[in-house]
């Protein structure tokens, strides 16, 4: 009896588990894992976006851990020692110090900060508002709010986007939010057009009319039908955008209209350094290496993020 | 859709454009915080002044009158006066634009036969250590702002290896030629001195590779894409089976098909060649339009601001319009009116 009862146990425990086994949620997160490492193997099959993902990892950490890390970090603001003033790379400063003594790894470090600061900023302002239009004049192709959210976007695309900046930053009070405002203003353009794109080829599709049909409403569509189908391009474009946002941060900030002294930026840093070339290079050339290879982390690591969005094997996305 | 009709549509909608892009300047002028006339008069200016600043410059209508006002003066070729030179934006522009002219000019030219010669030659000998040098320069030609391009350009020839001048438009001891064209290279030609044009020449070079350096590169790198891609097309496999020479194959048959993508590129980075001209020209000293609205912008010269912009913005529509026109004519698709 007792036998029979455990047997009957152990069968039913089986059962259970073969049950556990195939339920839905379960497999959603194998799947999900899978689905990972699928990406994953994507991303990193080009050994240059790991690199930049790499890069990107140490500078948003470094930036994060500014002051811990740094070997002096009073010297990102007003500090002067002019004992030490201009001295050259050696083991004291590892990338020498400027022209008010201040130790210039120290201030790279620091600059990062606005860097990344003013590119999360001005994506996250500029990257709704863009998709939005772009997807609300995709959507309703044809019509008068087609014509004039493409046409305002037309123009804004018409001018340098560096010269709009520039002149959208001079006209306002030079600080590091103005300049991110400046930027904003071109930035939305570039995204409503690419949403644009990817939202007037969406609206024929099988699914979109099917939901139009079953009753579903505009903002159900646009949000919940075409938007998810942009995802991969939005999210792509950002990724090498954040490079871009820094580049253009720091030209506007080479200029004298972007973060103003004592803080540092890169820019800044750049251009005042240029005042003491040749003899002291090392206050150009390093900011100036920091740049590019920021830059280029960030550029690597879209390109990574694209492949691995990309449908099919990726071997050319 | 014929090339006529595709040329005529394409200059109509640059027209909309234009004229959007004139209201987006004025307002831009116009979101300054604070008094207009108190900023080009400074704080010593008596309430009389003031008043009559405004009353001379419309100040005191509604916006859409005063942007009326400033069209009209736009479409005549009045832009107003400039508070920093104390002369009309107009004249100023006329002034300083044949150096930006010159310079832009010597770099289009770098941007196109550059890029082409470069992807041809890395196409031609394609994984190899050359194409492999390609790669490297059109990645940094991507991440390198152009006044850090500039910079160690200066850095380089300014300083280190002084066989180039790099400062300013000719040498001290140089007189300017004659005033023809305001290009300093064309006048001196012009007028038959040759000392003059090869030191104005080799002035600048310099500038001019810094401002291309970047776009170059990275076109290059689209030309030898497209070649390698197209090259083991089925026509051009057919082509060299009939014994075609290769030289005829790849000028004619693979280069031009090749370029289209690289053509829509470069028109977008010869257009934005004269904004990053701002930069460039600042440290470089050299006297052009862009230097000019940079410091008009450093001091708030709000009609020299919205001057130089709304010169910069038609260019560039200009610039887009001749780029379509000559993607149009390299791809027949449509040239010949097919395709969509």
């Amino acid at each position: 009896m007792a036998v029979n009862r455990e047997k009957e146990i152990q069968k039913a425990l089986a059962f259970e588990a073969k049950r556990v086994e195939k339920r839905p949620i379960l497999n959603a997160k194998n799947n999900r894992l899978e689905n990972l490492k699928k990406a994953w193997y994507k991303f990193s099959r080009n050994k240059l976006s790991v690199v930049g993902l790499i890069t990107v990892v140490i500078v948003i950490l470094a930036a994060i851990l500014a002051p811990y890390i740094t070997p002096y970090p009073k010297h990102a603001g007003a500090f002067t020692d002019f004992a030490n003033v201009c001295k050259a790379p050696g083991k004291e400063y590892l990338l020498g110090t400027d022209n008010m003594g201040r130790d210039i790894l120290t201030r790279i470090i620091y600059s990062f900060r606005g860097a990344l600061y003013m590119s999360i900023l001005v994506l996250a302002i500029a990257v709704p508002i863009g998709t939005i239009l772009g997807m609300l004049a995709g959507y309703m192709k044809g019509t008068i709010v087609d014509t004039i959210i493409m046409r305002i976007t037309d123009i804004f695309l018409s001018v340098p986007a560096m010269l709009l900046a520039l002149a959208v930053a001079s006209v306002l009070e030079p600080n590091l939010t103005n300049s991110m405002i400046a930027v904003t203003v071109m930035w939305w353009p570039w995204y409503c057009r690419l949403v644009y794109g990817s939202a007037t080829s969406c609206r024929q599709e099988n699914f979109v009319i099917g939901a139009d049909l079953m009753g579903a409403g505009k903002m159900h569509i646009i949000f919940k039908e075409i938007l998810p189908n942009c995802m991969s391009s939005i999210f792509t474009k950002m990724a090498l955008d954040v490079g871009w946002v820094i580049l253009i941060g720091a030209t506007l900030s080479f200029v004298g209209l972007g973060e103003q002294p004592p803080t540092p930026s890169l820019g800044q840093m750049v251009s005042d350094g240029s005042r003491y070339m040749p003899d002291a290079w090392w206050m150009t050339v390093f900011p100036s290496l920091a740049i590019v290879i920021i830059i280029l982390g960030f550029n690597f690591m879209g390109d990574g993020i694209g492949d691995m969005l990309s449908k099919g094997d990726g071997k050319n996305g | 859709m014929n090339l006529k009709k595709f040329i005529i549509h394409r200059i109509l909608l640059s027209i909309v454009v234009i004229i959007g892009l004139s209201i987006v300047i004025f307002s831009i002028a116009r979101i300054v915080p604070g008094d207009p006339a108190r900023m080009a008069l400074g704080a010593t200016a008596t309430k009389e002044a003031l008043e009559n600043f405004r009353i001379e410059n419309h100040l005191n209508e509604s916006l859409p009158v005063q942007y009326f006002y400033w069209i009209t003066g736009v479409l005549q070729g009045n832009f107003g006066m400039s508070t920093t030179t104390d002369r009309a934006v107009a004249k100023d522009i006329l002034q300083f634009l044949p150096a930006t002219v010159e310079v832009v000019f010597f770099s289009t030219l770098l941007l196109i036969f550059g890029s082409i010669l470069i992807g041809k030659l890395a196409a031609k000998h394609k994984d190899t250590v050359i194409d492999g040098i390609l790669r490297v320069f059109s990645y940094a030609g991507v991440a390198m702002p152009g006044f850090v391009v500039a910079i160690l350009l200066l850095l380089l020839f300014g300083y280190m290896w002084q066989v180039i001048p790099v400062l300013g438009r000719l040498s001290p001891g140089m007189t300017a030629p004659a005033h023809i064209t305001g290009l300093y290279v064309l006048d001196a030609l012009l007028t038959g001195k040759f000392a003059v044009a090869w030191d104005a020449f080799l002035h600048i070079s310099i500038p001019a590779v810094a401002l291309a350096l970047g776009g170059m590169f990275q076109d290059a790198r689209l030309v030898r894409n497209a070649m390698v891609e197209n090259s083991s097309k089925d026509y051009l496999v057919a082509m060299k089976g009939y014994g075609v020479p290769e030289k005829v194959m790849n000028n004619k048959y693979l280069l031009k098909p090749s370029l289209i993508p690289a053509v829509s590129c470069m028109g977008m980075d010869i257009a934005s060649l004269m904004g990053n001209a701002f930069l460039i020209e600042t440290i470089f000293s050299w006297p052009g339009i862009s230097k000019y609205g940079l410091s008009a912008m450093l001091a708030k010269d709000l009609n020299a601001i919205s001057g130089v912009i709304m010169v910069f913005g038609v260019v560039f529509v200009a610039v887009n319009i001749i780029v379509d026109i000559v993607v149009a004519y390299l791809d027949p698709r449509i040239r010949l009116g097919g395709g969509n």
